[in-house]
């Protein structure tokens, strides 16, 4: 009405004029990513060169090599890279693939209840609660991790002989593999929920009719039929929840137990109740090392450890989700 | 016996328009094998697990912080105490949250809405949109860390020391500027996909008739996509903003994780402090935890008890909004 004809839309904002514009942004978001990749890859790159590939390897105490590493460079003197990661890889692939392993089923189990068998007012409660579990600050989880999950099992399920037997080693004091796992997969399992009953939501319904037609019982239909069709969505799923797990780092920092030490499973049962610290927190709990060269170095090495991975598991997921879509849907 | 071949009622008119029938009317589990039946309790104890999970983490987060919650912590900042009764509140950290949410959400939510509508209305050429698609979700599955270890660097660099304080020709690199940009990163990504979401959902037949009138792209973008679209861009952003005030690391590594605000001397008002460090809620939750440097778990009950109250409130507008958006309809093309 009192719009009149107004030159934004003129020459001034002319096609061509907005989408360079917008083109230009999207190069610039592009060349962010491109360049933090270098950056972190510059930036950890004496740490690689100097121990090779036994940068993955085991040998010697992680938290002392640490140590070392942030000394020498406040001292100034000539700069020390010695650095074995495995324990801190290892705790990572165990945090992650025990939490990713528990998530997947569960939330497979819940996507599959909320899609296809909870009653009306059941599916109406578990929605929300999935996007409330899924919106939780992680250092909330950790919080409760610290003050509830942690002393319940330090005090209950750990005996004293089981504490006794390793208290040459390590302390069991609750803060475990068993601590960090739970917490993990109720950090992630609200993920893979939400976007497994995406997937099943866009199967075809003609799909399971015929199915269904053919007297095969709703159950089986939902997991011959639905679930195999939804494949590419728990794939995407489950890569999501996987890049998320391992780059949790502030929750694992609070309750995983922060020692470098690798948890060995030839330990038996009390494995699980033995305190490690993946990759991620321990670049939160050694940041205020970033001044120091070598540290420095490090920390940036462990990043890039982490950024490759995640940009590997994008990969796998597009790769497998390229494969998978010619059987149907989304 | 009847109930094995589920009878649907005879006359059947009009087939509901919802691709499922309604449940209840299908067969019952009495019939399963046994196997298939115990994957149904499955289903119902894990879905009653979540719910219990969801039930326990608000009820005991409720109940500490309404025990350890005083109005006053709201309102003085935190200070040096050897007891949690001189150690102050936690002002600070809330007026950070704000801080970072709001500069965060103010870089990410523009960024956010002109990827997408280049991704969906120009996209040319398809090499460039498709690296972009795939550059936002990679963006969205680097770990948080990352990006943190990466801002670092750069504001770090000399040339961008106006963003933080710097001695003697050395930037410190940790301020609200520095954590605000890194944590407009986190949000992008859900940005970019919501309003693409909401722009594809619009038919072909809209654009068609705004440039039979002679509209450009971009106005037509401007003023009719965009605002049809509004309820998905604002569920991407109060998605991104519950990222924002929930991310930890990036806020501990970019924000100097000090106890207060640190303004840097010499600068005019806003900028003093927008310059210097700060803290968070969950910078504050996490040093206040028995883990954490301070160690006073009461405070950190509270302040994860107003972290939570925040989440929570973001939930419900996200759910405000869907309903709306669904009671006024979807295009009927």
């Amino acid at each position: 009405m009192n719009e009149e004809y107004s030159p934004e839309y003129g020459p001034r904002w002319s096609d061509q004029r907005v989408e360079r514009l917008l083109g230009v942004l999207v190069c610039t978001v592009v060349g962010l990513l491109l360049a933090m990749i270098v950056t972190v890859i510059v930036k950890a790159w004496p740490s690689f060169a100097h121990n090779g590939l036994a940068w993955f390897g085991a040998g010697g105490n992680v938290d002392d090599q640490l140590n070392a590493i942030f000394l020498s460079g406040q001292a100034g003197a000539e700069y020390i890279y010695t650095f074995h990661a495995w324990p801190l890889i290892w705790s990572t692939i165990l945090i992650t693939g025990g939490a990713v392993v528990i998530a997947l089923f569960s939330a497979l189990f819940v996507a599959v209840f909320i899609v296809e068998f909870a009653p009306e007012w059941m599916s109406n409660i578990l929605q929300p609660v999935v996007r409330f579990l899924a919106s939780v600050p992680s250092v909330i989880y950790g919080l409760i991790g610290v003050v509830v999950l942690v002393p319940f099992i330090g005090n209950h399920l750990v005996s004293e002989p089981q504490k006794a037997s390793v208290a040459g080693v390590i302390s069991l004091t609750g803060y475990s593999l068993l601590a960090a796992v739970a917490v993990l997969t109720v950090m992630i399992a609200p993920l893979m929920v939400s976007i497994f009953t995406d997937g099943l939501r866009a199967v075809k319904p003609g799909w399971l009719e015929g199915s269904l037609a053919l007297g095969v019982n709703r159950w089986r239909t939902t997991w011959k039929i639905a679930v195999r069709t939804a494949r590419p969505a728990i794939v995407a799923g489950t890569v999501l929840a996987v890049a998320r797990a391992i780059g949790e780092a502030v929750m694992l920092a609070m309750i995983s137990g922060s020692v470098g030490f690798a948890p060995n499973p030839a330990d038996g049962a009390i494995f699980i109740f033995e305190p490690s610290r993946p990759l991620a927190p321990t670049i939160v709990k050694n940041i205020d090392q970033l001044s120091s060269p070598p540290a420095n170095a490090t920390l940036f090495a462990i990043a890039a450890v982490l950024l490759v991975s995640a940009a590997f598991l994008s990969l796998t997921g597009w790769v497998a989700r390229r494969s998978m879509k010619k059987y149907g849907a989304a | 016996m009847d109930s094995s071949v589920a009878t649907p009622p005879a006359p059947a008119p009009n087939p509901p328009p919802a691709s499922k029938p309604p449940k209840g009317a299908v067969e019952g589990s009495a019939t399963w094998a046994l196997a298939d039946r115990i994957g149904l309790a499955i289903c119902w104890a894990l879905g009653l697990l979540f719910c219990a999970i969801a039930v326990a983490v608000v009820v005991y987060l409720f109940i500490q912080g309404i025990t350890y919650l005083k109005p006053s912590m709201l309102v003085t900042p935190a200070a040096g105490g050897f007891s949690q009764g001189e150690s102050g509140g936690f002002s600070d950290a809330l007026f950070g949250t704000v801080i970072v949410a709001v500069m965060g959400i103010a870089i990410a939510l523009p960024a956010g809405i002109a990827i997408a509508v280049w991704l969906v209305e120009y996209g040319r050429p398809t090499t460039l949109a498709r690296i972009t698609e795939s550059t936002i979700e990679a963006i969205a599955g680097i770990p948080s860390i990352v990006l943190a270890l990466f801002g670092t660097v750069i504001f770090s660099s000399t040339a961008l020391g106006f963003f933080s304080r710097s001695t003697e020709g050395v930037v410190f690199g940790r301020s609200f500027f520095a954590a605000g940009a890194m944590l407009s990163l986190v949000a992008l990504p859900l940005i970019v996909a919501s309003t693409r979401e909401g722009l594809n959902s619009i038919p072909r037949h809209v654009r068609e008739a705004s440039y039979a009138v002679g509209k450009t792209k971009a106005a037509t973008a401007r003023r009719i996509l965009l605002p049809a679209s509004r309820p998905q861009v604002a569920t991407g952003a109060m998605l991104g903003l519950g990222r924002i005030i929930g991310d930890t690391a990036i806020i501990v590594v970019l924000l100097g994780a000090t106890q207060n605000f640190a303004p840097v001397e010499g600068v005019g008002f806003p900028l003093n402090y927008l310059r210097g460090a700060g803290t968070t809620l969950t910078n504050f939750v996490y040093e206040a935890s028995p883990t954490g440097n301070l160690n006073q778990p009461q405070k950190a009950y509270a302040a994860a008890f107003v972290l939570l109250l925040m989440v929570l409130a973001l939930n419900g507008a996200v759910d405000v909004v869907h309903r709306r958006a669904r009671k006024v309809g979807t295009w009927s093309s």
